[in-house]
């Protein structure tokens, strides 16, 4: 099986604390650290476990400057197969419609069977991977958290609210949006991004994917940014509700999500 | 005929001759003997290489010390005793049961200068030798067989009780030292029959017993049972030669080596691979431990020489807690596999991954590398080296839980494992209080003589920058011309390389490294026992590096520093040994010289104390770890301090403090104990 997977190159919520710039317009981005969107790794980790199980090959693709090179090496260190840089000038400031828009023109030249992105991004809207499957006029399922592969068919499982399970067979190929929690994803370390380190990623721009520089970039973009700010603090507290048992697991999912143990 | 006759002139039936048999039975039994040894040897040649031919002073020292006086074994008194018994008995009787051997061939043979008085002298401590064997042996039986002591048992999870082997063993002892004095009693007896002479027997041995039983034994019997224990006993002691290799009393014949080669360093962790640089680490095909081969010849060695006996899982904190790890199955299991993949004929099998196989990525991350099961262990096997290598092979596939990935990854973006700003790391100074009262060089703009070394826990955390306070007041107080690293200091790296991310400590190891040297200080002091142990044994060539307690002992000495009385004299102190600064770096005085240089201070000792003392739960990135346990370290701990009658325990490490803070409260004893950092408690009694 071919398979497509989306990433995103984000500041890390874990590694920064956040400040708004001078401008008050976006974030203070000069000490922040960056990696891969967290959403993203589970897709990844996912593509390999399903090559492993049925074969074919993962191929990793992201559009960013040429910083995000490094998230397609931390990528390809997990065990992706080739990675893609789609890069241009003409990319910059490109809305959700823009980057679906950009993957769609070089998901075309492939062959892929399965084409994956993370379920969101930290600092996203959780919006491409629905649109690029519009474009691309294929199947879609989003929030993903269990993959069955089959023959020419796959079934996927989505959770639902209120904690069901909703199971789905889907014709390939697909567009799948994965979510957290689907496997773990396996661990990668300064030595495995070395091992890949001179394992040569094209880079493609507007004249590479055949798009017109005018559709994408800012200014392409239908959406445009007006203001970026912290909301003000509420009064901060907040009743937990339930048994005591539901009370505590509730408790410890707050101080596990905010960095507490 | 005056005398009996002996095995090399006996005839069987009258016509057989026994010398045929006395020849037949060692040529067999060295023939199997060393045709095993061959096959037992092939995994060591396979494994991978190891250094220990360095050091020899020490590891004579060690030889002299810990195999033959035994030094280590007297820790557990009743099994300590029992085994130094049969272990000097063996010694004696080695060279008896050699001659013996010979004897089959040769009537009456005695090894060369033992047929004077040194002969006499010989036989008589050997017949004491065999029958305090055989007492231990009897002892030992009961022990093993009726009381049956815990630290023996195998949990269902590890497979099947090894009681059957170990009594047999004392059953095949035991026959040898019951045959031996029959042989010698029943040619005594018979000479005594025939010529009066009484010839001169250890009283109360096991001889002079026989000889008293037998001293009225028609000559037949005599005869018959001279010839009969003796092929018993030489039967028994070749086929006890060859069974040794096949399990745990493999040691009889390992122990030697393995105590030659035993660690003498301490502290250290071994090099990803002996030969290979640092720099030559990029061109490794792969890390650490995934298959049996890539263990080393030395670690090999230690699964064979592994007795059994409990003492390592008995000290183990991870498995006093219910961890899924017991430092003895670790090695049970290897070896186990080693036999099952090297059998004793036909093809060699292929290792699986071992982390699938024998282990699970639990029971390998549970570990918090204490070294209580390597402190006890009277063969020197070694415990820590080998789960770090088994971690590497992990983190080079990939098998690290979540709740580690985020703290390495933070580690490999900010330095430390909170993903805290680097800028921040220096915040700890800007307390108000503190600020007003102190100024703390930063050695990036100024020169000082002394670094002090915050390290990543008491840079950030909240509480534990307290220890950062009170230790730049020690050292202000005691006149040391100190100052900091701040955004240039990176985490010490002491728990990257033992959670086996290999090259991200050799990242973290060369920014500080540059950074301190470039400060061009002379010396460095912590107070973080686990940036201690990793400055001090993990980085080379750096300056000679001081935990806070030493600073202290020595400063009260020369009298620069000066102590209150105690301000709370009710109380009862107790001092908890980190295990960085007390087993892996033997500072175990200093902390207590200092506390007992405080003026009306009670303190009192836990009985886990010193080399023997109980893990609170590990530091490092141990804290982000999430084991499945029945109990917390730190909880067994603060139970013990209570029982030791103590409702101040002193500690001289953050996460220590962290570790017992949390436990005084999962244990509901706040109120009750109370736990303090050393460097809080002097800080507190300085002038």
């Amino acid at each position: 099986m071919e398979i497509l997977v989306c990433v995103k190159r984000v500041p890390d919520t874990a590694e920064n604390e956040f400040e708004l710039n001078s401008a008050g317009n976006d974030l203070d981005r000069d000490d922040l650290v960056y990696s891969v969107n967290e959403w993203d790794n589970y897709a990844i980790e996912e593509a390999i476990q399903i090559v492993d199980k049925v074969g074919g090959s993962v191929t990793v693709i992201t559009v960013g400057d040429d910083e995000s090179e490094e998230v397609l090496r931390r990528e390809m260190a997990m065990g992706a197969n080739n990675g893609i840089l789609l890069s241009d000038d003409a990319f910059e400031g490109s809305d959700g419609l823009g980057i679906a828009a950009i993957l769609k023109a070089e998901t075309q030249k492939g062959n892929y069977d399965l084409i994956l992105s993370g379920a969101q991004a930290d600092e996203g809207a959780g919006q491409v991977g629905g649109m690029l499957a519009a474009m691309l006029d294929m199947p879609y399922a989003s929030l993903v958290n269990k993959i069955e592969v089959g023959d020419g068919k796959i079934i996927v499982g989505r959770e639902i609210e209120g904690g069901n399970q909703e199971m789905n067979e889907i014709d390939l190929p697909c567009v799948l949006s994965i979510q957290t929690g689907i496997n773990e994803p396996r661990y990668v370390g300064i030595r495995g991004i070395r091992k890949v380190a001179k394992v040569d990623i094209p880079v493609k721009g507007t004249s590479d994917l055949g798009i017109d520089a005018d559709s994408v970039g800012e200014a392409g973009a239908k959406t445009k940014r007006v203001d970026y700010f912290v909301p003000d603090m509420g009064d901060g507290a907040e009743m937990l509700e339930g048994s005591t048992d539901e009370i505590i697991e509730k408790l410890i999912e707050k101080l596990k999500a905010n960095g507490g143990f | 005929m005056t005398s009996i006759i002996g095995p090399a002139s006996f005839n069987f039936f009258g016509i057989f001759p026994a010398v045929i048999l006395s020849f037949i039975l060692p040529v067999i039994g060295i023939g199997l003997f060393a045709y095993i040894m061959a096959r037992r040897f092939a995994p060591l040649v396979r494994a991978n290489p190891d250094s220990r031919f360095d050091q020899i002073g020490k590891r004579v020292k060690n030889l002299i010390l810990v195999w033959l006086g035994q030094i280590r074994h007297p820790r557990y008194m009743l099994a300590g005793v029992l085994h130094i018994s049969i272990f000097a008995g063996f010694l004696i009787l080695s060279i008896r049961s050699t001659s013996l051997v010979v004897v089959g061939f040769s009537d009456g043979f005695v090894l060369p200068g033992f047929g004077g008085p040194l002969g006499d002298i010989y036989n008589f401590i050997k017949d004491y030798a065999a029958t305090i064997v055989l007492i231990a042996c009897i002892i030992a039986a009961v022990r093993r067989g009726i009381y049956k002591p815990k630290r023996y048992a195998v949990p269902e999870n590890y497979g099947k009780d090894h009681t059957a082997e170990a009594v047999f063993v004392l059953g095949i002892i035991a026959t040898l030292m019951i045959s031996e004095s029959l042989f010698e009693a029943s040619q005594v007896a018979y000479e005594f029959q025939h010529t009066g002479h009484e010839h001169f027997l250890a009283p109360l041995s096991l001889v002079w017993i026989f000889k008293g039983i037998l001293t009225s034994a028609p000559q037949n019997v005599l005869q018959g049972l001279h010839i009969f224990t003796y092929f018993v006993h030489d039967l028994t002691f070749f086929f006890f030669l060859c069974f040794l290799p096949m399990g745990k009393h493999f040691h009889v014949i390992t122990s030697i080596f393995n105590v030659f080669f035993m660690r003498v360093q301490k502290g250290n962790i071994k090099p990803v691979m002996y030969g290979v640089s640092d720099e030559g680490l990029d061109d490794l095909e792969s890390f650490g431990v995934k298959k049996l081969e890539d263990f080393t010849w030395k670690h090999m060695l230690d699964f064979y020489s592994c007795a059994d006996c409990g003492r390592c899982s008995d000290q183990c904190p991870a498995n006093a807690v219910g961890r899924p790890l017991s430092p003895r199955f670790i090695t049970i299991k290897a070896r186990d596999l080693i036999f099952k993949n090297y059998p004793m004929s036909g093809e060699i099998y292929k290792s699986n991954l071992l982390v699938e196989d024998i282990y699970t990525e639990d029971e390998i991350w549970s570990c918090t590398t204490c070294g209580a099961c390597e402190e006890e262990c009277p063969l020197g096997i070694e415990y820590i080296d080998k789960i770090v290598d088994l971690r590497r092979g992990m983190v080079d596939e990939g098998m690290v839980p979540q709740s580690l990935q985020k703290p390495l990854k933070a580690l490999e973006k900010r330095g430390n494992p909170y993903g805290k700003m680097e800028k921040k790391r220096a915040d700890w100074t800007k307390d108000k209080e503190f600020k007003a009262n102190w100024q703390i060089k930063d050695l990036a703009k100024e020169k000082a003589d002394t670094l002090y070394f915050v390290d990543s826990i008491t840079s950030y955390d909240d509480e534990i920058q307290e220890i950062a306070r009170r230790t730049s007041i020690i050292l202000k107080k005691a006149g040391v011309d100190f100052g900091i690293l701040g955004k240039l200091e990176k985490d010490s790296g002491n728990e990257v390389i033992r959670f086996g991310e290999e090259m991200l400590y050799q990242d973290l190891k060369e920014q500080n490294t540059e950074a301190i040297m470039e400060s061009g200080v002379k010396q460095i002091v912590t107070a973080d026992p686990h940036a201690y142990n990793a400055l001090k044994n993990d980085y080379d060539n750096l300056v000679p590096v001081k935990h806070i307690s030493q600073v202290v002992a020595q400063k009260i000495i020369s009298g620069e520093l000066d102590l209150k009385p105690c301000q709370d004299p009710e109380k009862v102190y107790v001092y908890h040994d980190p295990c960085y600064l007390g087993r892996h770096n033997g500072i175990y005085e200093e902390p207590r010289q200092a506390l007992d240089a405080i003026d009306g201070l009670t303190r009192v000792e836990l009985e886990k104390s010193r080399d023997r003392s109980f893990c609170c739960g590990g530091g490092g990135l141990m804290l982000f770890y999430e084991p499945e346990e029945e109990i917390r370290m730190g909880v067994l701990r603060v139970n013990m301090a209570a029982d030791a009658g103590a409702n101040i325990i002193v500690t001289a490490c953050p996460f220590c403090l962290v570790n017992i803070q949390d436990a005084i409260k999962v244990a509901g004893k706040e109120g009750e104990m109370e736990v303090l950092d050393f460097t809080e408690l002097i800080e507190q009694h300085l002038y």
